[in-house]
């Protein structure tokens, strides 16, 4: 049992006596782990306590509180995954006030996986491991670097890949609208492979992930045409910091911009283009 | 108690043999969620697969057999409803000969199923007339 793990395990026997159930990873058939709601009443089980890989937790606790909205629980997260339960909570998805974090900072290995600016937690009270500072984003600065006429090839050129798996909004925490415009045939055709125009329904998408993507990679992990999709909502969201001061996911008391109303003379102030 | 687990198991859908979990919450099933590491299917899924949940407690799937009589549909128990084919299958292969009859297995199938199903072509009917979904 290597140091993490054992600290994990250690820390959620202390958290049990407080909570219903600790929301982490557990290891199944052929070691591949899943999410799993650990109880207080079977503390053998946190035997099969895993770390890795990532996965959409926030959504799943979610899932659990749509039935469960008063329970308390503790949920195992790392930076991106806090980053994800803070949104959700400002977009009414989830409780915030009868969870515990525990976070899972994320090791060096993990964050280059990731190509993750910020592998770390901020608003957990416990956390596990040693935190470690941001890497760089070599992929995401490659296509920043390029001319307007370049991205456009080059996205088309990943676009036209896309099978309509519909994975990439369906593993997205953020994605939780009840009517999707993905599946509104006005916008997103179907029954063709590949899309005529397959532009369409990523640029949706990128729209809509405007001041909502925490940069977990999810999408891009479970893409079957490996699009590298995290790329663009990380542009996307480098310019809403720079345009509205808003870093998604960071704080609970800021509002996301789309639900901000501006006064007169705001537009000035946040630097937006007139 | 609250429980939530995942349940990881092969997609129903085609012969490629996809993991994926199903997440089941207090006992009922709510969704899927693709296996990462998993060597196939490496965390992805097709669109089927993302939706292999969604037939299991659809309010349109058949719950008992139906057995059409004076052209509309009408429930049958199980017993009646192979009663009907074993006794149809039979009538068609005395009348006809065996090779009058084929069957069409499935790749939503287990290897077991399909087995089966040759089987009973092959040893009980008496054909070679057997093939699969893919080829239809």
């Amino acid at each position: 049992m290597n140091d993490r793990l054992s600290t994990l395990h250690e820390t959620i026997l202390q958290v049990f006596p407080q909570v219903e159930g600790v929301l982490a990873l557990k290891s199944g058939p052929a070691g591949i782990a899943a999410p799993y709601l650990f109880s207080p009443q079977r503390p053998e089980e946190l035997d099969r306590l895993a770390l890795w890989p990532k996965e959409p937790v926030p959504d799943t606790l979610k899932i659990i509180q749509r039935a469960h909205a008063e329970a308390k629980l503790a949920v195992v997260c790392r930076g991106c995954e806090e980053r994800g339960l803070v949104e959700m909570f400002k977009h009414n998805q989830v409780q915030w006030d009868n969870i515990m974090l525990i976070g899972l900072e994320c090791t060096q290995e993990e964050a280059e996986f990731c190509r993750c600016w910020k592998p770390y937690t901020s608003h957990a009270t416990t956390t596990v491991g040693d935190k470690i500072e941001g890497v760089p984003d070599p992929l995401t600065d490659k296509i920043a670097a390029m001319s307007i006429e370049e991205r456009r090839e080059f996205w088309k050129k990943e676009f036209e890949h896309c099978i309509k798996c519909y994975g990439c909004r369906n593993i997205c925490p953020q994605c939780f609208c009840n009517i999707c415009t993905l599946e509104d045939k006005k916008w997103v055709e179907t029954g063709h492979l590949p899309m005529t125009n397959p532009s369409m329904y990523h640029m949706i998408r990128a729209m809509h992930m405007t001041a909502k993507c925490v940069g977990c990679r999810e999408c891009e992990e479970t893409c079957p045409a490996d699009i590298p999709m995290g790329v663009e909502f990380r542009l996307i969201a480098r310019d809403v910091i720079q345009m509205f001061a808003y870093e998604t996911g960071a704080r609970l008391d800021q509002k996301p911009p789309q639900l901000l109303v501006l006064e007169e003379g705001e537009y000035e102030r946040t630097g937006l283009p007139h | 108690m609250i429980e939530y687990k995942n349940v990881l198991t092969t997609c129903p859908y085609c012969g490629t043999g996809c993991a994926l979990h199903l997440q089941v919450l207090d006992g009922a099933l709510v969704g899927t969620l693709p296996a990462k590491g998993h060597p196939i299917s490496q965390g992805s899924l097709c669109i089927k697969g993302w939706n292999a949940h969604a037939f299991v407690n659809h309010k349109d799937r058949l719950r008992t057999p139906y057995i059409r009589k004076n052209g509309k549909l009408v429930e049958a128990s199980w017993e009646e409803a192979l009663g009907l084919v074993a006794e149809k299958l039979g009538a068609i292969k005395a009348e006809s000969g065996a090779d009058s009859v084929g069957f069409l297995s499935s790749a939503k199938c287990t290897n077991e199923e399909n087995y089966l199903l040759q089987k009973f072509a092959r040893a009980v009917i008496g054909t070679n007339n057997i093939d699969h979904c893919a080829r239809l």
